[in-house]
Formats: C-alpha cells, sequence, structure tokens
C-alpha cells in the first residue's frame, strides 16, 4: 500500500435521497435496450433487423470506423423497436426479453492463463470491450492501443453516489478474473484506486496483481480522472484506459462462466425516490422496473447516472451502459418570485452568498432550475477551488472556445473529459454549459489529431 | 404575486419575436428576470446547477457597499454643517438627510444612464441585459466628489459603458474597470470638478455661509503641498473617516466591513485585497527609507487609510473581469497596484491620488501577469513529458 493521496479541492453536495444499504431484487424489465448514444463518437452499424430473435452476447451493432467493436444484447429476446432520432441517427435498439434468457457462449478460462490476443478476442466478440475507455477523449479503447496503465476507482464520490465495497460484496473471483484479464491488457501496472477514509471490502483489499492507491479527499476525488492526474499523468502521445469496478466484474463473469451475464447492481437514489436502496437488475433494463411505484408524485427529472454526469432518461427510458446509478429529482421549470433575493436559507449554494451556510450538515432537495440566466464567463477563481487538477479550467475552457488546438493541447486537454468539469459547471455563476463545451473540445481533438 | 406573473405571462408574447413591441424585449426580459427567476431548467451536462446567479452575485457586491454609502451620506452631511459652522445644532437626521439628498441624485443618475445604454445595447446585441451595471453604477458615485454636477455624472457614465465596455463586446470582455473609467475621464476632461481643494466638501465651492477660514482640504491636499503638520485631522478619523474625501472612500472601517462581506460570501478576491495592501505597506516602508520630506515620512501603515486606498484596493481592483485571473496573478496583480499607487501619490505631483491611475494600469497588465503565470503551467506540463519519455 502507498501513501494516501490527500486532495483539498472540491466539494460534496450532500444532496436527499441516500441509498440505504439494502439489496432488493427488481423485477425483470419488460423492455431493454442498448443506446449507441452511451458511446461518444459512436457512428453505429446495426447487424439486426426488426423481430430478429437474439441471445445474451448476439451481436446487435458495431463501430462503422473499427468494426472489431461489437454491441451485444444484455439479454435475450425479440428486438422489438430501433428508435432513430434526427438525420435517422440510432438512439435504442430495444429487445422485447425472453422469459428465460439464453446465453451466447464465448471462451471460458482464466485469463492470466491466455494470451493477451485471446483476452482481446473474447471481450471484442462478447460486447464487452466498450467497457473500457480510454485518456485521452474518453471514448472507448483502442484494441490495437497497448495502454500504459489501466485504472479502476474503487470508490465514487459523486453526490448519492453508490457504495462500491457495497456493491461487489461477495464477488471476490468474478472481480479477481476480470483483473487477471486487465493486468494482461495493460502495458504497465492496474491501478485500484480506494478511498482511505473507510478499510476497502476484500473484494479490493485482497484483489492479486494490482497496485492500491488510497486517496482521500472531497469529490471529485473519486473521478479516475483525478485520480490518473496524481499518479500517472497522461502526456501527448500516452495512452491510459479506465474501467469502472462493475465492468470488471462483468469480464471476470465472462471468463468464469463463459457467457455475457449483463446482471448489476444499480442504486435508486433522489430526493423525489419513497424508498432509496439498491436494485438486482440487468443492464439495459427500463428503469421502471425499478423506479415504479417508488417515486414521489408530480414532475420529475430521471437521471441515468448522478445528478452532475448522467443523462436524462424519460421515466420508461433505459439505464445507460456505464451507469450503476439512478437519480430521481423534481423538475424545476417555475418561476420563482424575487428568487435572487432571498435570504435563501433553504438554497444550495458553493459560495456563501445564500444564508445556507448557517447550516453545513443539511440534506438539500435541488430541482433542475438553472437559478439564473446565462451570461458571459466573468467570475474568475471559483474554478479554481473545485478542480483538483494542476491545470487552468478557466483558460483550457477559452482555448476551447477558442478552437485553438495547439494551446488546448499545452493546458492539458488530454488529462481531461467532462465529468472532471462538472462541478465547475455546477457552481459556475454564469449558468455555462461547460460539460459539453468540454466535450466538443474532446471531439475536435479527436478530428485534428487522428 | 400571482397577479404579477399572470400580466407577465399576458404581456409577454407582445415582445418576443415578431411581436409589436419586439424593441422592447431586452426592457421586459431585464423587468421580468429582476422580479422572477427565470423558469429554465439544465438542458445538457450537470442537472444541478447551484443557486447562485449573476445577479445574486451582484447583489452580495452592492450590499458589501452599502456600509460605505450610508457613511458616505452622514460624512458629506458632517462636513458640510462644519463648513457652516451649524454642526453643534444639527441632529443626527438632519445631517444624514442632508448627505441623502445630495448623493441619491447622483445615485439615479448613474443608474437610469448605465441602464440606459446596457438595455438598448442588449436590444442591438440580442443578448439578455448583463448585471455588472449593478455594480458599476453604484461604484461611480462612490468615488465622485459631493458636489459633482449631475451632468457631468451622466457624461462619464455614457463614456465608461461605451468606451470602457460596450466597444470590447460589453460586460465580461472589457479591459478596464468601467467605474474607474468613469472617473479617469472626468479627472481629465473637467480636472477643476475634480480635484483641488474646494469641491469635496457640499457647498464650499459656491462658497455660501461658509464660515471663515474653514479649508475643505483632504488629507492628500495637505500631504502634497508639506503640510502635513498643519492637517486637523488624527489617525482615527481617516480611520473612521470623518475626513473630506469622494463620497464612499474616506471610511475604511466601513469598507473594511465590506470587504469582510466580500471575502466571507467568496465573491471577492482575498489574495487582491491582501496583496494590494500589502504592496501599498511595502511602497510605504520603502518611502520612509529614503524619505526627504514629510509625506514621504508618513507612517506607513497610514497610506492605508487615506484617500482612495481601501476602496480602490477592496472595491475597484477586485473586479474580476478587468484583475488578473489566475490565483497567483491575483497576488501579483493586487501587490503591484498596491505599491505603483503609493509611489504615484507621494512621488508625482501632478496626482494627488495614485490609486485610480494604479488600479488602471494594472488591468492593463493583468492579462501580461496570466500570460506568464500560465506559461509556466505549460512550460511543467512539457517538462513532464520530457523526464517520461528520458
Amino acid at each position: 500500500m502507498s501513501e494516501t493521496i490527500k486532495i483539498r479541492k472540491g466539494l460534496n453536495i450532500n444532496l436527499k435521497g441516500k441509498a440505504e444499504k439494502i439489496f432488493v431484487k427488481a423485477d425483470k424489465a419488460e423492455l431493454f435496450a442498448v443506446k449507441p448514444t452511451d458511446f461518444y463518437g459512436l457512428v453505429p452499424k446495426l447487424t439486426v433487423k426488426l423481430d430478429d430473435t437474439v441471445k445474451a452476447g448476439s451481436e446487435l451493432f458495431y463501430d462503422k470506423y473499427k468494426p472489431q467493436i461489437k454491441f451485444t444484447a444484455p439479454v435475450s429476446g425479440k428486438i422489438q423497436l430501433i428508435n432513430r432520432g434526427e438525420r435517422r441517427r440510432i438512439l435504442e435498439v430495444v429487445i422485447s426479453p425472453d422469459e428465460e434468457i439464453e446465453y451466447e457462449s464465448f471462451k471460458q478460462a482464466d485469463p492470466a492463463t491466455i494470451s493477451r490476443n485471446e483476452v482481446i478476442q473474447n471481450l471484442l466478440d462478447s460486447g464487452l470491450w466498450p467497457t473500457l475507455r480510454q485518456r485521452p477523449y474518453n471514448i472507448i479503447a483502442n484494441p490495437e492501443d497497448t495502454p500504459k496503465a489501466i485504472f479502476i476507482s474503487a470508490f465514487d464520490t459523486a453526490p448519492l453516489a453508490p457504495d462500491y465495497d457495497f456493491v461487489v460484496k461477495g464477488k471476490e473471483q468474478e472481480f479477481q478474473y476480470g483483473v487477471n484479464a486487465l493486468i494482461k491488457l495493460s502495458g504497465g501496472k492496474v491501478h485500484l484506486n480506494v478511498n482511505s477514509e473507510y478499510p476497502p471490502s476484500n473484494v479490493f483489499s485482497q484483489a492479486q496483481g494490482v497496485q492500491i492507491n488510497k486517496f482521500k479527499g472531497p469529490h471529485p476525488v473519486g473521478n479516475v480522472g483525478t485520480q490518473i492526474h496524481y499518479i500517472d499523468p497522461v502526456n501527448k502521445g500516452e495512452v491510459v484506459w479506465t474501467i469502472s469496478p462493475q465492468d470488471v466484474i462483468l469480464i471476470g463473469r465472462l471468463f468464469l462462466k463463459g457467457k455475457y451475464d449483463a446482471s448489476r447492481i444499480v442504486a435508486l437514489t433522489g430526493s423525489e425516490v419513497l424508498k432509496p436502496k439498491y436494485y438486482k437488475t440487468i443492464g439495459g433494463s427500463c428503469i421502471r422496473s425499478i423506479t415504479k411505484e417508488n417515486v414521489k408524485e408530480g414532475e420529475l427529472r430521471f437521471i441515468s447516472g448522478n445528478v452532475l454526469t448522467g443523462t436524462k432518461v424519460y421515466q420508461n427510458g433505459f439505464l445507460g451502459f456505464y451507469d450503476s446509478q439512478i437519480t430521481v429529482i423534481p423538475e424545476g421549470n417555475f418561476h420563482e418570485f424575487m428568487g435572487w433575493l432571498s435570504p435563501g436559507f433553504k438554497k444550495y449554494s458553493f459560495y456563501r452568498s445564500f444564508f445556507s451556510w448557517m447550516n453545513p450538515e443539511k440534506e438539500y432537495t435541488i430541482n433542475t432550475n438553472l437559478h439564473g440566466g446565462k451570461r458571459a464567463l466573468m467570475i474568475t477563481g471559483s474554478f479554481e477551488r473545485v478542480f483538483p487538477m494542476d491545470i487552468y479550467p478557466m483558460q483550457l475552457l477559452k482555448a476551447i472556445i477558442i478552437e485553438d488546438i495547439d494551446l488546448m493541447e499545452k493546458l492539458g486537454i488530454y488529462e481531461v473529459a467532462e465529468e472532471d468539469f462538472a462541478l465547475c459547471e455546477f457552481i459556475d455563476t454564469s449558468k455555462t454549459d461547460i460539460q459539453s463545451i468540454v466535450r466538443k473540445g474532446l471531439d475536435l481533438m479527436i478530428k485534428e489529431m487522428g | 404575486m400571482k397577479g404579477i406573473r399572470n400580466l407577465l405571462n399576458k404581456v409577454k408574447p407582445n415582445f418576443e419575436k415578431g411581436g409589436k413591441l419586439e424593441k422592447f424585449r431586452s426592457l421586459f426580459d431585464a423587468v421580468e428576470t429582476l422580479l422572477y427567476v427565470p423558469d429554465k431548467v439544465t438542458r445538457t451536462g450537470s442537472h444541478i446547477r447551484d443557486a447562485i446567479d449573476m445577479k445574486r452575485t451582484m447583489i452580495i457586491v452592492v450590499t458589501a457597499m452599502v456600509p460605505a454609502l450610508l457613511f458616505g451620506m452622514w460624512n458629506a452631511g458632517y462636513h458640510h454643517f462644519l463648513a457652516t459652522g451649524e454642526f453643534a445644532e444639527k441632529t443626527f437626521i438632519q445631517i444624514f438627510t442632508f448627505g441623502l439628498l445630495k448623493v441619491l441624485p447622483i445615485i439615479i443618475v448613474s443608474y437610469v444612464t448605465g441602464l440606459a445604454i446596457e438595455i438598448i445595447f442588449a436590444q442591438i446585441r440580442n443578448h439578455d441585459v448583463p448585471e455588472g451595471f449593478f455594480v458599476t453604477g453604484m461604484l461611480i458615485p462612490l468615488i465622485m466628489p459631493i458636489d459633482v454636477p449631475l451632468w457631468m455624472v451622466s457624461v462619464s457614465t455614457v463614456f465608461a459603458v461605451i468606451i470602457g465596455v460596450e466597444v470590447f463586446g460589453g460586460a465580461g470582455m472589457n479591459v478596464l474597470n468601467p467605474a474607474l473609467t468613469a472617473r479617469a475621464f472626468l479627472f481629465f476632461a473637467y480636472p477643476s470638478e475634480m480635484s483641488g481643494t474646494r469641491v469635496w466638501v457640499s457647498g464650499l465651492k459656491s462658497g455660501q455661509g461658509i464660515i471663515d477660514g474653514f479649508s475643505g482640504e483632504t488629507v492628500m491636499g495637505y500631504a502634497a503641498s508639506n503640510r502635513i503638520d498643519q492637517m486637523p485631522f488624527s489617525p482615527s478619523d481617516m480611520f473612521l473617516g470623518t475626513i473630506p474625501g469622494s463620497i464612499g472612500e474616506t471610511s475604511t472601517l466601513a469598507i473594511l466591513v465590506g470587504a469582510i462581506i466580500l471575502i466571507w460570501t467568496g465573491v471577492g478576491s482575498w489574495r487582491i485585497i491582501v496583496s494590494m495592501f500589502t504592496g501599498g505597506l511595502v511602497m510605504g516602508l520603502i518611502l520612509n527609507l529614503f524619505a526627504v520630506n514629510d509625506y514621504m515620512a508618513l507612517p506607513a501603515c497610514q497610506h492605508l487609510i487615506i484617500g482612495g486606498f481601501a476602496f480602490g484596493a477592496v472595491f475597484m481592483a477586485t473586479d474580476p473581469v478587468s484583475a488578473a485571473q489566475t490565483n497567483k496573478g491575483k497576488l501579483i496583480y493586487g501587490f503591484l497596484a498596491g505599491l505603483l499607487a503609493i509611489l504615484i501619490r507621494v512621488l508625482n505631483p501632478a496626482y494627488p491620488e495614485g490609486v485610480m491611475l494604479a488600479i488602471l494600469l494594472m488591468n492593463v497588465f493583468a492579462p501580461l501577469i496570466d500570460h506568464y503565470i500560465i506559461e509556466a503551467n505549460i512550460k511543467k506540463r512539457l517538462k513532464r513529458v520530457q523526464t517520461s519519455n528520458a
């Protein structure tokens, strides 16, 4: 165990609706979907059509530019619907599931005993390859690269985030198999980053072949991007890969059982959930199977993921590919009389300009209102207080806005992803959509650098 | 409250694109958002946002200026009645009311002129009315002499908003602090109204009813003419602010209350405030070392409580748009502004006060300071590549 890396900058947003540590088996969803929109920059090519029958692990579509990357069905069943958006962009491939799930079979072996190429092939075939993402750019890893390291963040500090130590309970063997696969893939170390605030679960502390790093501090200390920055930052021309603990387990299960079993645990959280707790479900489930009868009345925002970086879904939308959390918060589409003048005892703010600073322990209900109009980026010095990397966030953002590739590179664009700027976006006085600016910058870099 | 909302909803379509009052869209929008926080919700990125917005930020700054403003009103009355010899027979309310009636028109003129221009530009540029003028509109009166003609307030505000802000692309894009731009404009265009011995006390210029021998000179006036020993003010007068000067600048105590509000809420940069005071102190000490006259020998800490130094450090230098933007840059920027302010004040006989010029000068240099700070960060990153490749 190495020394604890302490981070001071950041912000823990104390929201109402933390999941109680109880596992509940969710009802089986009536529909499942795989959403190409979960994967940045992906141009999907369908290999199935309406009414085709598929098994769990059957290919649904592939990446037009890297055809070896396949996306597969989480359950067996019939293709019920292919939802398209503007310009016929595929949004969702919807599957109506069978009673009993039938599985495609894949190679079953301890990854430690087979070659790197066999590991890659098995991941590509089963559709689990997309669980691996790369920095720079935060896109699906390129199977032709060898990363200088692979990072797993074993804890999440985002608001109401699931406790991975609880989620992975009892999955020692699956996790170890997954780690063995990662060891094969990595050109260097496999870093497993844990929170030093409490002793990590056995699943993490007894994992073999990984370097365990301890971290301490406020959010975004649990963001893998922050951890990479402190352990082994990404320089120009270098690549690291990242993966979440639940996805490591999926990979482990693939090698252990020889099938794509997309079972995962999802925390249902948020102020509008009646009884927030953990659900055992299957990847790609319609979230209604989890939220039904457990949410309050009123206009609600359903989010697959957390409130800072998650994706807005409809109440009968689907769980995102990478998500281990569903959050339900109230919509804020109403006018507030003189809201900017009120003392604000109940208004959450990073700044002490509302009197809520008198009550730091309170759990807040925050709705989706922007709380103000969009303005020029005027206020300086606040982003730096929640951005723990040695990067100038405001200057990098401005470089992105003016599309200065050279400057973006110099200011550290390779190290960041949208999620690293989520807190900046949250506290921003000018209400700028910072994460989409960062995404635009990353996309521009991909286009320019090839 | 529902009634107002219903009314707004009812008339709103007239102001939208294609409506018959489309020309007044910005005005309507300004009024509507003043009354109600918009109902807009998050579309992309973070689903929740901080309760703060630009209006809240600006109103905090205005709140921080209120102690200085209230004291300034009282002080205006106090000095006027000292000059007329009636101080002893006036009540606190009478003194304050006199000042209030003097200051209020200046504030109204400043806001009306500035907001009118902002709204017109917002309409032309098709964006929302920025809140920056909330603060600028209050800053301008606070740095005016009490007897400034109202038309001058208006002209200088026009100058500041158009030349200081709008030509650069609007709020957030300006290089210079707009309020200081207004004051600098008046200072160079109408020096007789903005400096000298007779403009700081109300009624002194007209001379009616003034008792013989009353001098309205500021501390700077005494000091610049080497008569510090004849000055009727003690350091505690200077700290409390019972001295002649621009409306809001005299009371260091009231300004410090504002500084605490700014720093506590996180709206103002403590780095700039602290480093500017430090810079002023250091230059004061340097001048003490080489003192050849009384002004240079003035105790360094007294420099911080006279003239516009404290006001400039707390409310002017901290403007986030025209100041340095990086944290390290802010320290350097503030320090140099403090240094220069005292240097100009003491050594340049043409300018009785150096704070305004020092801050404007540092406004111009702020991007350069930031440039070097950021270059250092870039170099560090490049070095990391070399070591990892070696």
